[in-house]
């Protein structure tokens, strides 16, 4: 038998686009439930319209992720019994992106700025020269290593109130994505790497509010690779770009 | 609640920290150069004006002052470390107790001294 109520009272975003409301459902309470879980029981046994998004169930694909009683979660990895508040949950879209439908917000502006942010490999051998040997004691690979392991969920760009005040700024993913690459001593762009972060809405922008390192569900510190493009963009300036 | 619920972190208070910090700093300063200049152009009015400053509530309110100045100051000092030093977040956490600590021990030698 579980502890506290034995079913969920649950408020989910439906609409489209900018228009919609939340409605509520009952679900019943079971252990080790996720919120995923619960999204799915509703999608499956109370209205088959609700639309959401997931891939791997397991926190790998970084599709999953919502907003759970106002903070973004993945929600295949959080579990009810961490989140809810006496048997209530509220699950949203995504915060800072546009809405498709329900609970599936528009990626497009966030991996658009992945790419703005030149957070891409600029490859300088061709695949008939030997591979690039990189030391995997080397401080540039051990830094790099701190933000490699993304996985594209967005719910550091959905927590960041420099987002949601300043649409052009890159956010924590891209910035994140570009600091490893600067770190990749194989990568031939490092001045177009910083060069992309520097511009308005780009690294300069962030006010260090922590928000993306808080809710980050594989800890990585997009803070820290922020403040080290600072640095770096920093440094390239007094040095004229060398 | 719920719409705030992503920003209680204690990174995210110390942002708003600094910030209303800065404001009401930046609010009191024209007051205080307008004070100043008085002492020019107006010496009895500062004269009064300094009989006024010995209300409780006045002393209260500069205590208000200090924290703000003492809090902005601080806020800076650990802005500027967490982006401009690549240190660790453990390294981070020891630096800002060795100058609260040192903050501290300063504070209350100037407090005996006055």
């Amino acid at each position: 038998m579980l502890d506290g109520p034995q079913t969920l009272s649950v408020s989910i975003w439906r609409g489209t686009g900018t228009t919609g409301a939340f409605q509520s459902f009952e679900v019943p309470r079971q252990g080790s439930q996720t919120v995923l879980d619960v999204v799915s029981w509703i999608q499956q046994n109370l209205d088959p319209t609700l639309t959401y998004r997931y891939a791997c169930r397991v926190g790998m694909c970084g599709s999953c992720a919502m907003m759970v009683n106002g903070v973004p979660r993945w929600t295949c990895r959080t579990h009810v019994n961490k989140v809810d508040q006496g048997g209530a949950l509220t699950i949203g879209p995504l915060r800072n992106l546009p809405v498709i439908k329900d609970l599936a917000a528009d990626m497009d502006p966030f991996f658009e700025k992945w790419v703005k942010a030149e957070g891409l490999f600029h490859p300088a051998r061709t695949r008939h020269e030997e591979v690039a040997r990189v030391d995997p004691a080397s401080e540039a690979r051990r830094t790099a290593d701190r933000a490699i392991e993304c996985i594209n969920c967005s719910v550091c760009y959905a927590a960041c109130d420099t987002v949601a005040g300043n649409p052009d700024y890159l956010g924590p993913a891209a910035l994140n994505r570009a600091w490893s690459v600067v770190n990749d001593e194989r990568d031939a762009g490092r001045a177009e790497v910083l060069a992309a972060v520097s511009v308005s809405g780009g690294c300069h922008n962030c006010h260090s509010q922590g928000s993306c390192t808080r809710h980050c569900p594989n800890e990585l510190s997009p803070l820290d690779s922020i403040a080290g493009l600072k640095r770096e963009t920093a440094r390239s300036f007094w040095r004229k770009g060398r | 609640m719920i719409a705030l619920a992503h920003r209680s972190h204690p990174l995210w208070l110390a942002y708003l920290v600094h910030r209303l910090s800065g404001l009401g700093l930046a609010l009191f300063l024209p007051v205080h150069f307008y004070m100043l200049a008085m002492v020019l152009t107006d010496p009895e009015g500062f004269d009064s004006f300094g009989l006024w400053t010995q209300n409780p509530l006045v002393k209260m309110a500069e205590f208000g002052l200090v924290f703000l100045l003492a809090a902005h100051f601080f806020g800076g000092l650990r802005l500027l470390a967490l982006e401009m030093l690549p240190w660790s977040g453990r390294q981070k956490t020891l630096a800002a107790a060795t100058v609260a600590g040192a903050f501290l021990v300063a504070a209350t030698f100037l407090l005996r001294a006055i």
